[in-house]
């Protein structure tokens, strides 16, 4: 099915099941501890063998020699695998590191070997046991000494520009010219990468932990070098992702070239610490703002540049991108640049860009707001477009910014902030309220279904999506429930297979609109076998609901169609040009409480309020979980999250989850959301959009604005931990 | 990990027989910390003598009016103990800031004293450390050294003693009770239980070998007001970078120790003086000889204005 006009009414806007608070229907799975992730794969007929990964103990330099000797003969060890055994490696189209590296070291803890053996522990003592001479060389770890050498990327996009910026800003009567800094971050998620790879002849099944199975499944055999066709992955469970899982990683070539090896299946999974060094994370960034506006708040002039770095061959960071088009201004410029850091890849984490981009930015339009004397909610409404900025003659599909910071300033008690910062104590707590746009664009991707039904009725989906904890399995069985007029007991939904149509995957909050959008397309493809079957004269003005299929006066039981043969039907949704005509975002407004210590400078979080504008909402409760859960993330982007780089060692010291700190119970007391009642007719047949980062876009900045509200120390480098605000705090009596 | 071999001992003289007969032996209870470094191969016991059936785990009354709190009575018994909790509040409030409940369920009062520091470079066997191995340097001191102590430091390690419950141990002057290989018993002020590093980081307490610690004396009650205040970027799990241990009597005068500064808790007698005269002026006699590096010279601002709060909140 191509989408390229916008929806008009369809069986979707039933709303009998999609849009109904309904639980998540894997949830039994996952409580009783049946649903089977990566790593715990078990077949009696396998003996397991277990691979334990070597990292690089440099962040650059060569490999002189591999001693693997005392390892082989370490008890239980049936094979050591290193690179030098399987020869050089075509590197995946999405991987920038080398997964398993040669005698090149490119960052610290790359995979250098990996050690098989009977047992786990017997693998992981043996593959302490691995001899690794090194010759070191310098690198470049330091993002702010490494800035002045940063180039214009080679991949286009980098730089934008509308209007005369320059000029504009000069004779601004207001101005702001601040700059910013993000941390290198950790996705930090539950489930760490995991895979186990089986051999059969020349066939390669791989039992992981992905996003994106097709992804994987082509870099995978684009690594091995191997036929696509002769690779199947699987991965109906994953224990959260935020990108970290995108892209193939170590683990699964790994287990591949190890049950090679071994001739038998090979787990391995990535220890803890190999999270932060041997696989991607949000890279740092230093980001330059500038703001002009008139007296009454209308900005005139607005440029944003962001620097950031990777490993050669790498890509920015794209902070830039969400001011290109949040706010009106008709002089404008954006800019990135990229540095060459020997630090491990860096890659997508959950917004990737827009989070950092809109750290930066809602501290910006906060500063430029006190500058102005105007309310940060009015002026972020003053400033609202419903056109590209940089683009006028383009729409936004769907805007409702607007409602977004309205409601919230409502629901969220807004008046009583104190206008004055540092204006409100109670006890020995500093109190303030901060506020941030959220803004997100809505991507689209293709996705594929197929969908079956028996003679009992029960209609089963098959589609390559995968469901990282986001909701997809009940969000997919409430679509085709809601098509073919069933309960969502009467719908199955297998996932995560390669075997099933390419999806959309996961990521980029693109996964739920759009494989729920592939699902439409298939079921209205059975919905027309069905009719045929049953003998209407075409799908049209058929009514599926309740278990049958009505025409007027007619009726037949919809499990009838497949009572002589199961039925099946399989489409692809195509995006046309509708995203290229119209910008398609999601929009929200967060608002943030803090209280600050005065003693201490501690920062603690007491409440938080997201509003969102993101089309239909096809599950309220999955959807709220995916925002507070995006709400957890930002505020420890706001107050704890940053990878320590060791700048002369060159690798990120604080690599497990004791020492990288995200949020825990404590750190979050109150969370609400609350979700516009719209439909975006211009984005999918479903109307809806992606929710999943939106809900972490602006959130940091809100704090970062709350804290300031509270302390009047204005803060511009992420984390704000204690030591950025005790000098500032006033004198103790 | 190592492979090692393992027994369970049913007597303290079972148990100091296998540690003085077998080389590279150690001692486990909770073993919350030593597993973790045994994983990570950082400790590498070639055997381990399981304490845990000693019996060493009930709080019992001395002669003196204070309590033997035997060396295995697990940290979230120790905190729940109504004796604990109504005589030395204190000590019942630093082991509940400490790591999660789980752990608590699992950490005994003796392993908490001697667990290890959670400098991130002595974790990472790639990286030199002269606590993990003596000699190689230390990567902190250049490196990321935000959580790690600013007194008591030298050139070889600046790690920092990551334990709540061992100052507030260090506050009601505890004394440490032990048995030795020869089955004689010593009992060891807790001012005295911990090394600093100077050139030797990787001797971090006065124990011999296969010396057991059998259980920890708390003098009588101090009385007085009790606060244990932890100061830490995330609201639980997470370990100080300070945290102030304090009992201050209605006329002013009491006792202070400070924790996350120092390679073990940080107290001072003379300081107890100071506390009448105000914050500033104890905090100054505490970091007089502070080495901070520029990461971490926040916590001596840090020291002085909790050290505030606190003596503000026994006052109020």
């Amino acid at each position: 099915m191509r989408f390229d006009k916008p929806a008009t009414t369809n069986p979707i806007d039933q709303l009998k099941v999609v849009g109904q608070p309904i639980h998540r229907v894997d949830g039994p799975l996952k409580t009783t501890g049946r649903a089977v992730y990566a790593y715990e794969w078990h077949d009696p007929n396998n003996r397991y063998a277990y691979g334990y990964v070597v990292g690089s103990a440099i962040a650059k330099g060569r490999i002189k020699s591999i001693d693997v000797t005392a390892a082989r003969r370490a008890p239980g060890v049936i094979a050591v695998v290193t690179s030098d055994g399987v020869g050089e490696l075509k590197k995946g189209k999405y991987n920038t590191a080398k997964l398993f590296g040669g005698r090149e070291i490119q960052h610290y803890h790359q995979a250098i070997a990996v050690v098989v053996a009977e047992t786990f522990e017997e693998a992981r003592a043996a593959a302490a046991l691995v001899k690794v001479d090194y010759i070191e060389e310098k690198g470049a770890f330091d993002l702010a000494a490494a800035k002045d050498t940063a180039v214009k990327p080679e991949e286009g996009g980098s730089d934008s520009a509308a209007g005369d910026f320059d000029a504009a800003f000069e004779t601004a009567p207001v101005k702001l010219d601040q700059v910013y800094t993000t941390p290198d971050q950790s996705h930090a998620m539950m489930e760490p990468h995991a895979s186990i790879a089986a051999w059969n002849g020349e066939e390669l099944t791989v039992w992981t932990s992905s996003q994106m199975i097709d992804w994987w499944r082509t870099d995978l055999a684009t690594t091995l070098g191997i036929d696509k066709a002769k690779v199947h992955v699987m991965s109906p469970f994953v224990g959260g992702g935020f990108g970290a899982k995108l892209f193939l990683r170590a683990d699964a070539v790994l287990a591949a070239l190890a049950a090679r090896e071994a001739k038998r299946p090979v787990k391995v999974a990535l220890p803890r610490p190999f999270l932060m060094n041997n696989t991607t994370h949000r890279p740092a960034t230093i980001q330059r703002i500038r703001i002009g506006a008139e007296r009454d708040g209308r900005i005139t002039a607005i440029a944003h540049e962001s620097w950031s770095g990777d490993l050669p061959g790498g890509g920015p960071e794209v902070a830039v991108q969400q001011t290109r088009l949040l706010y009106a201004g008709e002089n404008r410029m954006t800019a990135m640049r990229l540095a060459t850091l020997d630090l491990p890849e860096g890659n997508a984490m959950r917004a990737p860009g827009e989070a950092p981009g809109m750290m930066a930015l809602e501290i910006a339009i906060d500063e430029m707001a006190e500058r102005l004397g105007h309310d940060p909610v009015e002026f972020r409404i003053v400033n609202d477009t419903q056109v590209d900025p940089e683009n006028p003659e383009r729409p936004f599909s769907h805007r409702n910014l607007v409602a977004c910071l309205r409601t919230g300033a409502e629901r969220f008690g807004w008046q009583d902030r104190s206008k004055q910062p540092g204006g409100r104590r109670e006890g020995n707590w500093l109190v303030g309220m901060g506020v941030a746009s959220a803004f997100r664009n809505n991507l689209l991707v293709p996705s594929g279904a197929r969908v079956r039904l028996d003679r009992e009725g029960i209609v089963t989906v098959e589609t390559d999506m995968t469901d990282i904890g986001t909701g997809s399995y009940t969000i997919i069985a409430q679509t085709a429930a809601e098509m073919l007029g069933v309960p969502i007991d009467k719908v199955a939904v297998r996932l995560g297979d390669s075997r099933f149509p390419v999806s959309s995957g996961s990521g980029g909050q693109f996964g739920g609109n759009c494989s729920t959008a592939g699902v439409y397309a298939a079921c209205i493809k059975l919905r027309e076998a069905v009719a045929q079957r049953l003998g209407f004269n075409n799908a049209e003005g058929l009514v599926f609901a309740r278990g049958e299929v009505r025409a007027g006066e007619r009726s037949m039981s919809l499990a009838q169609a497949a009572s002589d043969e199961v039925l099946v039907a399989e489409d692809r949704i195509e995006f046309g040009k509708l995203a290229e005509t119209h910008q398609q975002s999601t929009f929200g407004a967060h608002f943030v409480e803090v209280g600050v210590d005065v003693a201490t400078g501690e920062t603690r979080i007491r409440r938080m309020l997201a509003v969102c504008a993101a089309g239909r909402i096809l599950n309220p409760i999955t959807a709220r979980s995916q925002v507070i859960g995006a709400m957890t993330m930002g505020v420890g982007a706001a107050l704890s999250e940053e990878l320590v780089v060791d700048k002369e060692r060159g690798f990120f010291v604080n690599h497990d989850l004791a020492a990288y700190e995200v949020p825990v119970h404590a750190d979050v007391p109150h969370q609400e959301v609350a979700f516009l009642d719209e439909t975006d007719p211009i984005s999918s047949p479903m109307k809806a959009k992606g929710i999943a980062e939106l809900g972490l876009c602006g959130v940091a900045a809100a704090a970062a604005n709350a804290i300031y509200n509270a302390t009047g120390i204005r803060v511009r480098d992420y984390p704000i931990t204690l030591d950025k605000l005790i000098k500032g705090l006033p004198e103790l009596s | 990990m190592r492979a090692f071999s393992y027994q369970r001992a049913s007597s303290i003289e079972e148990a100091a027989k296998a540690a003085v007969g077998t080389e590279g032996a150690k001692f486990i209870a909770g073993g919350t910390n030593l597993l973790d470094l045994m994983k990570l191969e950082i400790e590498t016991p070639t055997h381990l003598i399981d304490v845990n059936g000693l019996g060493l785990d009930r709080v019992e009354p001395t002669p003196e009016g204070g309590l033997r709190i035997g060396a295995l009575v697990r940290n979230t018994d120790l905190a729940a103990d109504e004796r604990i909790r109504r005589d030395y509040a204190l000590l019942s409030r630093a082991l509940l800031a400490g790591a999660s409940a789980q752990l608590r369920n699992r950490a005994t009062t003796a392993g908490n004293l001697l667990q290890r520091t959670r400098c991130p470079y002595f974790y990472d066997t790639n990286q030199p450390c002269n606590k993990r191995q003596p000699g190689s340097g230390c990567a902190a001191l250049a490196g990321f050294s935000r959580q790690l102590a600013v007194v008591g430091v030298s050139d070889a390690c600046i790690a920092s003693h990551p334990s709540d419950m061992a100052v507030a141990m260090r506050v009601l002057d505890a004394a440490v009770e032990t048995v030795r290989a020869d089955g004689t018993r010593r009992s060891i002020p807790i001012a005295e239980l911990h090394r600093l590093p100077g050139d030797t980081p990787h001797i971090e307490h006065v124990l011999e070998r296969s010396e057991l610690i059998t259980a920890v004396v708390l003098p009588k009650p101090l009385g007085g007001k009790q606060i244990y205040r932890k100061v830490r970027d995330r609201a639980s799990y997470a370990f100080a970078l300070v945290s102030i241990g304090a009992v201050v009597q209605p006329d002013g005068t009491g006792r202070v120790a400070i924790g996350g500064i120092a390679p073990k808790p940080w107290r001072e007698e003379a300081v107890d003086n100071e506390l009448a005269n105000g914050a500033k002026a104890a905090a100054a006699k505490l970091l007089a000889n502070a080495r901070p590096t520029e990461q971490n010279a926040f916590k001596l601002t840090l020291v002085e204005r909790t050290l505030s709060a606190v003596l503000a909140e026994a006052r109020g």
